[in-house]
């Protein structure tokens, strides 16, 4: 079943801009990637979209669609009535290019930031041993693509330009969380995530939970445990006494503070 | 409303003037937190302060529990070390529940959202010119959320005993039938508490703290079969850790109006047994 | 400067820059191969069109084939090495499979160094599965995600080193040296963003850009896939090797129409699902080829009894090598058994419980609920064949990837040899991480070989590259990009497909010929600054010389053989056409291609007798 979809989408540059009405035929079981796709072909050939895989893995088609951070590839028509309009606009907590295509380097600056992986020495026969229990809290955060949308709808940085500079963002405590629960890793990174990476500006309103869509739950199994890591390494008397008495946590023992 | 070179509107960003784009009801359900919220502090604060009609036999006010001020005869199972409080004993024993939930990762996302529009909802402005998290002092004591969690536990265990007791056999005035018979009594007030603990237990046993000492702290999941196991368990409870906070919320208000209609005469208990 | 460059700052004159080692493609293959050459000593660059992180390679969901024997002590290089001989027709190249197959597990091993979190064994091991054509479980993976988990480390690792990383720049030409020796001395390019041109001079540079697909019509591939590699090197005076050989997957979705061709893993089948036609019949039991008879179960309850004791009975027809399930999938399809929206069935739900399919693919589980609201948990899939990998591609020494242009290398999809004519599931995240770092370090050495007399771009090549980046914009009145690009895509689906002929071929020619005066005609709206009709003008000059090439070797070939099948040559002729490759190259005027033979190379006997016994 075709019908002509009523699209608003924002057009323009750093220098300004504004939502542009278009009208374009759509047919069942397509995107808004799809629609605005046919919206370049056959009406606006210079429209800027930033895509890749238009199937949900790249995490490339981030943008704000009615107001709400989506994946332009994984937002279906069905999901709005045909005589909806649609008003798409680029993400707005980063700096736009042109039309619906943002400057995401705030991310990758950010990247370089952050501690790596380093692990100890393998096994005698040259490889390494995990038990999968021990690495599923890590994959769940692995599944990330880096669509940014978390980073997009953190009013952390959505709201105040100026705390872009302290703080790394959802995707970048996730990280963090994967490494500090990575069995093999030899790091403490949690002076780190405090301090540098600004994990005490997030207050957990979890919009970066809702608006994942790789359903990675940011909030639950990433931020708050590093949060309450973070409690164990400055404001638990019990775990300093523990250490001053010689009461140890074994489990976490043998890490290099960086 | 931010002004026009803040936030959304920063230099560099796509020009747009509205401050959300969304079309759906997002102010919903901030506004019901923030309606609900209100009610129940009103209620809480005016009930705590009042000082009376926290007790009709067997049943005790969670807001009261443990009674440890000078209270009515029959309320106090721990004594009345602070004897000498001249205020309200809900007053004494308040402050943990309340530092619970006031620290507590769920009200904090609520609370956050509904009062201090920090942000109201996902995708829309925030009217704040600054904004520092929980970096700085008073916020920054959120981080002593696992504190109280302790405390929770000891009240959890206090609000238990509680329901025990009110499964008392009662005095032969309350009797129904050929006076008391069974040895064990349940009225609706029995139920309503047995409800509020288990909602208490649900809330305190999900909680994120809880969900880190149990074994979320670990790294090698693989070397501590039994607090894996917690752990899991904890995880599939803490899922629904926002659910257990409004339904111990209800249930303990409720629990305290129902104590209060039967101290005020107001209604009789309904009696199973 | 961050190091992850997206467009710098507008100022005037020509951006240049100064490498040792310059690596086109920012996926599997370009990120080890930059990684190897940094540890090497080199300075080192990568360029790619998109953002870092966002390479094809995230598509690859399977695994990594290697011979770690953490499943199977049995299984060690040699077999590996067999199965992907015979898996490629004995077409591939003995050198480059025997390199993948000796090299692969420790590449494996050292992205568990770097954080790679593989799904592990009962022992803590990498977990291992299974895949077509693979005697054994092999695959390292993650869950379905595999190509993530790959891209993921390697990014992290180029990021940690310190590597630069030139985002959304596209390079349009290969530059040589100004003195006429033929060696490469830089490349030119663009960035998407603001369309400003920049030239990165570097004796050494390694293509990496992968395949061709978004020449088809259904294909498994994203927009980047445009050849670019496989051109650039025609241009440079490389040539290419196997492009009749192009892998149809046997399963991508076919429903809804938006996300037709996108890919359905392997790993369905390898963790049990199986083919189903329209009147519910396993149907694969029917195609048996001779080749693979004496390893493959005939009957329903041996291949069953396969998933569980690999030992004793021969695995199921549905793990049959890519081609083989491709054809049989069409020729159900032809006969009237498809399903409703013209694939067959692909069925896991009635044979593994919701969890388990839930645990082994998740990716699947929700790219089916969220495209196609289909729950494959409780409900077959439909699928059909889908453009997903090209054989062929640069000809390249097997030991250090360098083309026949000095300083020029290719790795990943875009070179050729080492998949012969049909690509094993699995062993393109190997290949990547195999030859990447071959690559790497050859081009280092060579560039550090060199010397202070490096070679030195010409201007005159600068200012060519430009007017002809810039050709599509004088043009008044022409066609629009888009147009010639679907035509393209429709005629080399109908007539370039998986079964093909000579007359179909021959007119393909002549379709392929039009569309080039087409495009010498097009124009674009708009200006340089992040214009995609301007991005897909210069693209489709490649994709239309890949195009030709692909369906030069195809008339060419006359038997079927992998991934190149002719409906007027149905057998696989091996006294004749088993014993040559078809080399393409840029043909004299430099608008078209043409076609030379060039006998296999010759497998030493040490390797000969993996063969001898079947």
């Amino acid at each position: 079943m075709a019908y002509d979809l009523k699209m608003r989408v924002w057009r323009g540059d750093a220098d300004g801009g504004e939502l542009t009405d278009y009208s374009v035929e759509v047919s069942e079981g397509e995107v808004v990637l799809d629609a605005l796709h046919r919206l370049q072909a056959t009406q606006t050939g210079d429209l800027a979209i930033r895509w890749n895989c238009k199937a949900g893995k790249c995490g490339s088609c981030s943008a704000e669609i009615n107001g709400r951070p989506r994946l332009m590839c994984m937002t279906r028509l069905s999901d709005f009535d045909p005589a909806d309009t649609i008003t798409v606009t680029p993400m707005r907590t980063f700096p736009v290019i042109r039309d619906l295509v943002t400057d995401v380097s705030f991310n990758y600056e950010k990247a370089r930031q952050l501690p790596y992986a380093e692990l100890g020495p393998r096994d005698a026969d040259g490889k390494r041993r995990m038990m999968q229990v021990d690495v599923e809290r890590g994959q769940e955060f692995r599944k990330c693509i880096e669509c940014y949308l978390c980073q997009d709808v953190c009013h952390v940085v959505r709201d105040h330009e100026d705390n872009k500079q302290h703080f790394a963002g959802p995707r970048f405590f996730i990280r963090y969380a994967e490494l500090d629960m990575h069995p093999l890793d030899t790091h403490d990174r949690r002076q780190l995530a405090q301090g540098a990476a600004g994990l005490g500006m997030c207050n957990i309103t979890k919009c970066c939970t809702e608006v994942c869509p790789e359903g990675i739950h940011i909030t639950d199994n990433g931020i708050i445990p590093m949060k309450e890591r973070v409690v164990d390494r400055k404001y638990d008397p019990l775990v300093w006494l523990g250490n001053k008495i010689g009461i140890r946590n074994k489990d976490n023992d043998g890490r290099t503070e960086v | 409303m931010a002004s026009t070179d803040q936030g959304v509107s920063s230099p560099g960003r796509a020009r747009i003037e509205a401050r959300t784009l969304r079309e759906d009801r997002w102010w919903v359900q901030p506004l019901v937190t923030f309606v609900v919220f209100s009610g129940f502090v009103v209620f809480a604060t005016f009930r705590a302060f009042m000082g009376r009609d926290y007790y009709a036999e067997p049943y005790l006010s969670p807001f009261y529990s443990p009674c440890l001020g000078d209270c009515v005869e029959g309320a106090s199972d721990f004594g009345q070390p602070f004897g000498w409080w001249p205020l309200s004993a809900a007053l004494i024993i308040l402050v943990f529940p309340l530092g619970f939930r006031m620290t507590c990762y769920y009200y904090r996302k609520a609370y956050y959202r509904a009062f201090w529009l920090s942000p109201p909802a996902c995708g829309v402005a925030e009217p704040h010119q600054a904004y520092s998290g929980e970096t700085r002092f008073p916020l920054i004591l959120q981080n002593v959320h696992r504190w109280f969690w302790y405390a929770a536990v000891l009240v959890g265990l206090v609000l238990t005993y509680d329901v025990v007791l009110a499964f008392r056999p009662m005095p032969a005035e309350y009797a129904v039938g050929d006076g008391e018979t069974s040895g064990v009594h349940m009225g609706l007030g029995t139920l309503l508490m047995l409800l509020n603990v288990a909602f208490i237990w649900l809330y305190t046993l999900s909680c994120h703290s809880c969900r880190h000492i149990v074994g979320g702290r670990l790294r090698h999941f693989s070397k501590h079969p039994v607090r894996y196991k917690l752990w899991t368990w904890v995880s599939r409870l803490n899922e629904s850790h926002g659910t257990w906070a409004w339904y111990s919320l209800f249930s303990v208000a409720i629990v305290d109006f129902y104590v209060f209609l039967l101290a005020t005469g107001t209604i009789q208990d309904v009696r199973f047994f | 400067m961050t190091g992850n460059e997206m467009s710098p700052e507008a100022a005037g004159g020509m951006e240049r820059h100064a490498y040792d080692v310059v690596v086109i493609g920012a996926g599997g293959a370009g990120l080890r191969a930059a990684i190897a050459a940094h540890d090497a000593g080199a300075r080192v660059a990568v360029v790619c069109k998109s953002l870092l992180g966002k390479a094809h390679t995230v598509m690859a969901e399977g695994g990594i084939a290697a011979a770690m024997g953490n499943r199977w002590p049995e299984d060690n290089w040699e077999v590996h090495y067999r199965d992907t001989m015979r898996g490629g027709k004995m077409m591939n190249h003995w050198r480059m499979a025997q390199l993948h197959a000796q090299q692969a597990p420790e590449r494996v091993l050292e992205l568990e160094d770097w954080g790679a979190l593989f799904d592990r064994t009962e022992d803590g091991l990498i977990s291992q599965r299974d895949f077509g054509g693979h005697k054994y479980a092999r695959l390292a993976h993650v869950g379905d995600r595999t190509g993530l988990e790959m891209i993921r480390t390697l990014q992290q690792r180029t990021v940690q080193l310190g590597i630069d990383v030139h985002m959304e720049c596209t390079i349009t030409e290969v530059l040589k040296d100004a003195d006429g020796q033929g060696r490469v001395a830089g490349a030119f390019g663009y960035w998407r963003e603001t369309g400003r041109f920049v030239t990165f001079e570097a004796p050494s540079v390694i293509l990496a850009t992968g395949g061709i697909g978004k020449s088809y019509k259904v294909t498994s591939n994203s927009w980047e896939y445009t050849g670019d590699g496989h051109a650039l090197a025609l241009r440079a005076g490389a040539s290419l090797i196997n492009m009749e050989f192009v892998q149809f997957h046997p399963t991508g979705m076919v429903w809804p129409p938006s996300v037709k061709g996108l890919l359905v893993t392997e790993s369905v089948r390898g963790d049990g699902g199986i083919l189903k036609n329209s009147e519910g019949k396993r149907f694969m039991f029917d195609y048996i080829p001779d080749f693979f008879k004496a390893e493959t179960a005939d009957t329903e309850e041996e291949a069953d009894r396969w998933y569980d004791d690999k030992l004793n009975n021969r695995r199921p027809p549905e793990l049959l090598p890519r081609d083989e399930v491709a054809r049989a999938i069409n020729s159900e399809i032809k006969a009237g058994r498809g399903s409703p929206h013209g694939g067959i069935y692909l069925d896991i739900a009635s044979r593994r419980d919701a969890d388990y399919i839930r645990k082994r693919l998740p990716s699947m589980y929700h790219q089916f609920k969220e495209l196609a609201d289909v729950d494959i948990t409780a409900e077959p899939m439909e699928i059909g064949p889908t453009c997903h990998y090209v054989m062929g591609g640069v000809e390249v020494d097997p030991d250090t990837q360098e083309s026949a242009v000095p300083g020029l290398y290719a790795v990943g999809e875009c070179s050729g040899g080492m998949h012969g004519s049909n690509r094993l599931g699995g062993n393109s995240l190997g290949d990547l991480l195999v030859f990447g770092k071959l690559a790497g370090e050859a081009a280092t050495s060579y560039a550090t070989g060199l010397g202070g007399a490096r070679p030195q771009v010409a201007e005159t090549d600068v200012k060519a590259a430009q007017a002809s980046a810039l050709a599509p914009f004088e043009v008044e009145g022409g066609e629009n990009p888009y147009s010639i690009q679907s035509d393209l895509q429709q005629s080399m689906n109908d007539l370039v497909g998986i079964i093909r002929t000579a007359g179909e071929l021959e007119q393909s020619l002549v379709e392929i010929e039009r569309l080039k005066q087409r495009a010498g005609a097009m124009t674009v709206e708009g200006h340089r600054q992040y214009n995609p009709g301007w991005h897909l003008s210069i693209d489709l000059r490649n994709m239309l010389i890949v195009s030709e090439s692909i369906a030069r070797a195809a008339l060419a070939r006359e038997e079927s053989r992998g991934g190149h099948t002719r409906d007027d040559f149905p057998t696989t002729d091996h006294e004749v056409w088993g014993r040559k490759n078809l080399i393409v190259s840029l043909d004299a005027a430099g608008t078209g291609v043409e076609l030379a033979e060039k006998p296999l190379p010759e497998m030493p006997d040490e390797l000969k007798k993996y063969f001898e016994e079947s």
